[in-house]
């Protein structure tokens, strides 16, 4: 056992600090005064040109945040938050660059450093990119390709105006302004994030991604996305995030809504990767996400797939609201915790029309001094005659500091649906790791190896690009565990 | 009186006892007429309306008298029943010595009743204790049971609830298992308009090993609700549970089951598996299976199910002549096999078998 002990703590002075994306970006930032009231509202509203519509929208949410009370039923511990000490809105100064060549070269330069192909001619072909850097879209590639096919992809305060009739029927329509106290605080002071539209019968010719970051001292991050799938439109869209390591934490509240029409697809994936903090668990970004999609429509899919790597807090649960007979919602989810990482995340599949299924496949590691819990509901309503569900909840420990836990709820009130669920908890077997071993392998090579094997049924849902990176993100995030 | 648990508390999230808390209840009648007692060679213990009615009782030589509760306690139920208990088992079992069969039987036809039972092995004692609870009319039961089990101590522990379908049951039994110690359960839920069990067991020496099976067969519109908190506190020790629930009409069933692993408790085998079967449309059931675990070297495992009686295995049956009621029958019988495996006593099985039998014919 020494002799392991050993390698875990050479590892571990070796790869002291490899977050390779905790760099900080210099450039002119414009930023509201801190804290939050009702002007800060107004003032971002009025700073992005708002119809009045929307402000009112922002001022409802407002009132309806101060009145609701954080959650406190996850399996996390931090500091209380003060929401008076955080700064609302931070943007590059200067106008509102026009296109590509008009971006700050320093921006660019970063996104190079993160490995976005932001430029169109060194792009990976067949990516468009909306990259969210603090509050605002910086840019949006790839707009001609998709204006051809009739696709709208691009930020959501761009949408608000050129595409105001899409943004009022569906904005908040999935995730209502006061479903939760992370929710009604971001629909109050969203800055920016991504807005899609598939029109009926087009199939979406590229992948969609949007690369968040978060630069500036002590902001929050508040980005919303929505997506829309017309009639018989497919989409898949990817996810990506990182942060500077600073010593304080930072706070991300997204809300991502989905709406699905009769027959249309969505996949959704995410690589988060925000700065998890130090090995002694200081600074990290607390990311309290709100993600949901509504199957409204006939034989309709909704697929989440997450890998979660970073973050201090990681509180996030997408969910799929299985409106429309026949529609089907998919959560396939990662999630490793290390050092003193706290991870509670999971799903919900809410089933209301006939037929519908789901299928839940989540794989969770926690390491180090970290706790990872998987939530999750899954919920028959009375008509939903036929529903299928099957959850598959698996939980690795590695090291005898961390926990797992598993909290699934399972309410059936339909006698003809089905719903299975299993879990297991259990270390990585010796035998396995000799296994590997004796066929030259290093211990950490051995334990990469087999976390990857044991998350494979998630990893092959990932789309390829995203796929490599996850695989990398996994053996960096576990480097210092082993022992 | 302490207040009655809300919804608000998340391990009551299921169970609503509002009505209940909109009742109150007489003074139980003196005058009842006798319990009808299983016919089992044993000696037994009868408590009629709250109260040791020792004409029906056999004299026990480890029983001894009841004392008041002494200790606060966190659970609402049983600060309750801390608060009003006036009588309740009290059994020791001296070291090494097998006590064999003890019947424990709680007849009820009104009022509110809190027994508070307490049962003690020494270090390699051994118990059987079966304890079957039957009553007529409206009355809320709600027991507090508290074992500890010495080193190398044994007891199984069968429970039938049989109330009656106007009563509110509210059982909380708790369990310390010392080193090599066992306690094994099996509970089987048939009456009731609201009940509740709720276990806590602690393994809390070496090779500590649980059982922790139920069964629940519930129709009309009863609710009934099996709550179980197995903490593994030390090295090498075992749990397994097993609950099956089989509804029909609108009954509505609980299962919330959690498994604890502290950090020490290394080499944990823990496994859970909670299914249930819904015979009609209106049927209603929770589940929330709960691990939390703290030690790495472990083997832990629940798994859920909620489904119908799967047609082609009545088709199967029907089409080898056998009718179709009797074929669902043996399937649901067959669907409880699992649960009852901690029933090694002969008579204590064939009781249960007894009580499914009527239950399937009165469903």
């Amino acid at each position: 056992m020494s002799a392991t002990v050993e390698t875990r703590d050479t590892v571990e002075t070796l790869t002291a600090d490899k977050y390779k994306y905790g760099f900080t970006t210099d450039i002119a930032m414009e930023e509201f005064p801190k804290g939050l009231n009702e002007d800060i509202v107004r003032l971002i509203s009025a700073k992005k040109n708002e119809p009045d519509w929307l402000l009112a929208w922002r001022l409802k949410a407002f009132a309806l945040w101060r009145k609701l009370e954080e959650p406190a039923w996850a399996h996390i511990t931090h500091p209380p938050i003060s929401y008076d000490e955080l700064y609302y809105y931070a943007a590059p100064s200067g106008p509102a660059p026009k296109s590509l060549e008009e971006v700050d070269p320093a921006l660019l330069d970063m996104y190079e450093k993160l490995g976005i192909p932001l430029n169109e001619r060194a792009a990976l072909a067949g990516v468009a990119v909306d990259a969210v850097f603090d509050s605002v879209s910086v840019a949006t590639t790839f707009r001609e390709t998709l204006a051809k096919a009739g696709v709208i992809f691009c930020p959501i305060s761009e949408a608000v105006r050129e595409h105001p009739e899409l943004v009022r029927k569906y904005l908040g329509s999935v995730v209502p302004i006061g479903d939760n106290f992370f929710a009604a605080l971001n629909a109050a002071v969203f800055s920016d994030g991504s807005f899609v539209y598939i029109p009926k019968g087009v199939r979406c010719p590229m992948e969609l991604s949007t690369y968040f970051r978060i630069n500036a001292r002590n902001t929050g991050q508040f980005e919303r996305t929505l997506i829309i799938a017309d009639e018989g439109a497919s989409v898949s869209y990817l996810e990506g995030c990182t942060a500077p390591q600073r010593d304080e934490n930072q706070l991300h509240a997204a809300v991502v809504e989905l709406v699905a029409l009769d027959e249309a697809k969505i996949k959704y994936s995410t690589v988060q990767n925000w700065y998890p903090g130090d090995a002694e668990g200081k600074g990290g970004i607390y990311n309290f996400v709100t993600k949901r999609g509504a199957c409204r429509g006939r034989n309709s899919k909704i697929s989440w797939t997450q890998v979660e790597t970073g973050s201090a807090i990681t509180w996030k649960y997408p969910s799929c609201v299985l409106q429309g007979d026949g529609s089907v919602g998919e959560f396939y989810s990662v999630a490793l915790t290390h050092n003193h990482q706290q991870a509670d995340t999971g799903t919900k599949m809410v089933h209301i029309g006939r037929n519908t299924t789901s299928t839940i496949i989540s794989k969770g590691i926690s390491a180090g001094h970290s706790n990872n819990t998987y939530r999750g509901l899954v919920k028959i309503m009375p008509n939903a005659s036929g529903a299928r569900n099957y959850t598959q909840c698996d939980s690795l420990l590695i090291g005898d500091q961390c926990g797992a836990h598993t909290v699934p709820y399972i309410e059936s009130r339909n006698a003809s649906a089905k719903v299975e669920h299993e879990a297991t908890t259990s270390k990585i077997a010796e035998d396995q790791l000799f296994y590997c071993r004796s066929r030259g392998l290093s211990e950490e090579d051995a334990v990469g190896l087999i976390v990857n094997g044991f998350c494979k049924d998630v990893l092959k849902e990932l789309p390829m690009e995203f796929a490599v990176e996850a695989q990398k993100l996994l053996a960096v995030s576990l480097e210092g565990s082993v022992g | 009186m302490t207040a009655l648990p809300t919804q608000r508390l998340e391990s009551w999230r299921y169970t609503d006892l509002r009505a209940l808390g909109a009742m109150s209840f007489a003074e139980a009648p003196a005058a009842f007429p006798p319990p009808e007692l299983p016919d089992i060679a044993a000696p037994r213990l009868v408590f009629v309306n709250g109260l040791f009615d020792a004409a029906s009782s056999a004299a026990l030589p480890f029983a001894r008298a009841f004392l008041p509760v002494a200790e606060a306690d966190e659970l609402p139920l049983a600060r309750i029943n801390a608060e009003q208990a006036r009588d309740g088992m009290t059994l020791e079992i001296p070291a090494g010595v097998d006590a064999g069969v003890v019947l424990l039987v709680c007849h009820a036809s009104g009022g509110a009743l809190h027994l508070r039972h307490r049962v003690t092995l020494g270090a390699g004692a051994a118990l059987t204790l079966l304890e079957v609870v039957k009553g007529e009319g409206v009355y809320w039961h709600n027991p507090v049971t508290d074992i500890a089990l010495g080193q190398g101590a044994r007891l199984a522990h069968y429970r039938l609830q049989d109330e009656s379908r106007e009563a509110f049951h509210l059982a909380t039994i708790r369990a310390d298992v010392a080193a090599d110690a066992a306690y094994e359960s099996f509970t089987a839920v048939l009456g009731a308009k609201l009940s509740r069990a709720e276990f806590h067991v602690e393994l809390s020496g070496p090779k500590a090993h649980t059982h922790l099976n139920a069964a629940q067969l519930l129709g009309d519109s009863q609710h009934g609700d099996f709550t179980s908190v197995v903490r593994h506190r030390a090295p090498d020790c075992g749990s397994r549970q097993t609950v099956k629930s089989v509804l029909s009409d609108a009954a509505r069933g609980v299962f919330q089951g959690r498994i604890e692993v502290e950090r020490v408790a290394q080499k944990t085998d823990g496994y859970q598996m909670s299914q249930a079967l819904l015979l009609s449309p209106a049927a209603e059931m929770d589940i929330k299976p709960e691990l939390r675990i703290f030690a790495d070297d472990v083997k832990c495992s629940h798994g859920a199910t909620i489904g119908a009686l799967d047609e082609e295995q009545v088709f199967y049956l029907r089409s080898r002549g056998i009718p179709e009621e009797m074929a669902r029958a043996m399937l649901v019988r067959a669907f409880l096999t699992e649960a009852l495996e901690p029933v090694t006593h002969e008579e204590a099985h064939a009781l249960f078998e007894a009580a499914i039998a009527a239950w399937w014919s009165g469903k």
